[in-house]
């Protein structure tokens, strides 16, 4: 499914969350959606799953609003870090509402799931710990078998190895059915190798939009002397740049090779570490 | 077959270069059967597509041919064709930042010839 993001802003009195912001996701991928605390992700979930309405601009999957619309809200599921179920509900009981719900909801998928976390099916949602709630809306999101899986932030409290199966699952999943997935995450290193697309959030405004493999083979940290590292800068953007000891890193869209002819020491931007230099606050800007 | 990839790396290169390594040290021979784009996937836990693309520049070079419903095999040729290319970046790769060490550190032209022959003396031993 199409998703396009056209001029999208949302204001929580004066602060705007989202601020004209516009992009398109094409194709049937898996999105990482990355930025920091505030950034304004989970409120772009929030609106592209038809929850809440934008101030202005709009969201349009597959050419229509998502709000208040039948035939999409059932093609989306949004699975967020917290208070995804009703506390009073049984674990079976809130499958079975999903199932209703999700037309190609997948009941076996479910089933194994809840068994892979120890959830007991009798168990209420208010007697789960934190890792045990996560489980659970991890099992909805990918039962849910929705065209778009949207997950905020999925494992509040879920130990490593449940994050793993998770992870494991989910690719499984994902070979066996195409979807479009976007996940949202502060565990970037744990995830950056699934993503086929990345978009970065800073301050309500779309920093970057590029594809994954493309990152990684476009954006380097050279060191080497002052004036050689300079040298090597003149006409590209720079991400950020550090000095030590007469010595430069810098961080720059440029090619490996390139920056080798140069005699310069190259090494690749890890998406996480990219994520940081790009989102960090300007000081007095 | 590595244990993790390394992040700063395209990962599609990675996962090309190591069914390179494994062909021309006949780890895999022609005729046999590679890991499929699943297989890498579920190994490494990355995005089937971006496995996919390692494979299929593979099978472009004419390393890899296709078999509908089977999967990946190394084709006759595969390994001479992969040492041909090789040989092609060996200089980028490999002497070149050879070179700009030793020029770092004022190594001689002849001193670093007699220090490439050492190495042979060492191997043959």
């Amino acid at each position: 499914m199409k998703i396009e993001v056209k001029n999208l802003t949302k204001k929580y009195k004066d602060n705007y969350a989202l601020n004209n912001v516009s992009f398109t996701l094409n194709e049937t991928k898996i999105y990482g959606l990355l930025g920091r605390n505030g950034a304004g992700k989970t409120t772009f979930m929030d609106i592209l799953s038809g929850q809440i309405l934008a101030n202005s601009g709009e969201i349009l999957i597959d050419g229509e609003n998502p709000f208040d619309n039948q035939r999409l809200t059932e093609s989306i599921c949004l699975i967020k870090e917290g208070h995804n179920f009703k506390k009073d509900l049984k674990v079976k009981n809130v499958l079975k509402i999903y199932s209703f719900f999700y037309p190609n909801w997948d009941q076996e998928l479910a089933e194994a799931l809840i068994k892979e976390y120890n959830l007991h099916p009798e168990s209420k949602v208010k007697t789960l710990s934190k890792g045990m709630e996560s489980a659970l809306g991890i099992t909805v999101g990918l039962a849910s078998k929705a065209p778009i899986t949207v997950f905020d932030e999925p494992y509040i409290g879920l130990d490593a190895p449940s994050r793993k199966k998770f992870y494991e699952i989910m690719l499984e999943e994902y070979q066996e059915t195409r979807r479009t997935i976007i996940f949202s995450t502060h565990l970037i290193d744990e995830v950056s190798l699934m993503f086929e697309e990345v978009l970065i959030l800073r301050e309500g405004s779309l920093v970057l939009q590029e594809e994954s493999e493309i990152l990684r083979d476009n954006t380097i940290a050279v060191s080497g002397k002052i004036e050689d590292v300079e040298d090597f800068l003149i006409g590209k953007e720079v991400i950020q740049k550090k000095q030590l000891a007469g010595m430069m890193t810098a961080y720059v869209y440029g090619k490996v090779e390139e920056a080798k002819m140069h005699g310069l020491a190259v090494e690749g931007v890890p998406i996480q570490e990219l994520m940081i230099y790009l989102t960090e606050r300007k000081k007095g800007a | 077959m590595k244990n993790s990839l390394d992040e700063n790396k395209p990962i599609f290169l990675q996962i090309k270069e190591q069914l390179e390594d494994s062909i021309i040290d006949e780890s895999i021979k022609p005729g046999e059967r590679v890991p499929s784009t699943n297989e890498f996937a579920a190994y490494y836990k990355i995005n089937p597509a971006t496995a996919a693309k390692g494979i299929n520049e593979l099978v472009a070079e004419e390393v890899l041919f296709k078999r509908r419903g089977v999967g990946m095999f190394v084709t006759e040729d595969a390994q001479e064709i992969l040492i041909e290319k090789r040989k092609k970046t060996f200089y980028e790769s490999y002497m070149l930042p050879l070179k700009n060490e030793a020029k770092k550190l004022r190594i001689q032209e002849s001193e670093l010839m007699e220090m490439v022959k050492k190495g042979d003396m060492t191997n043959e031993n």
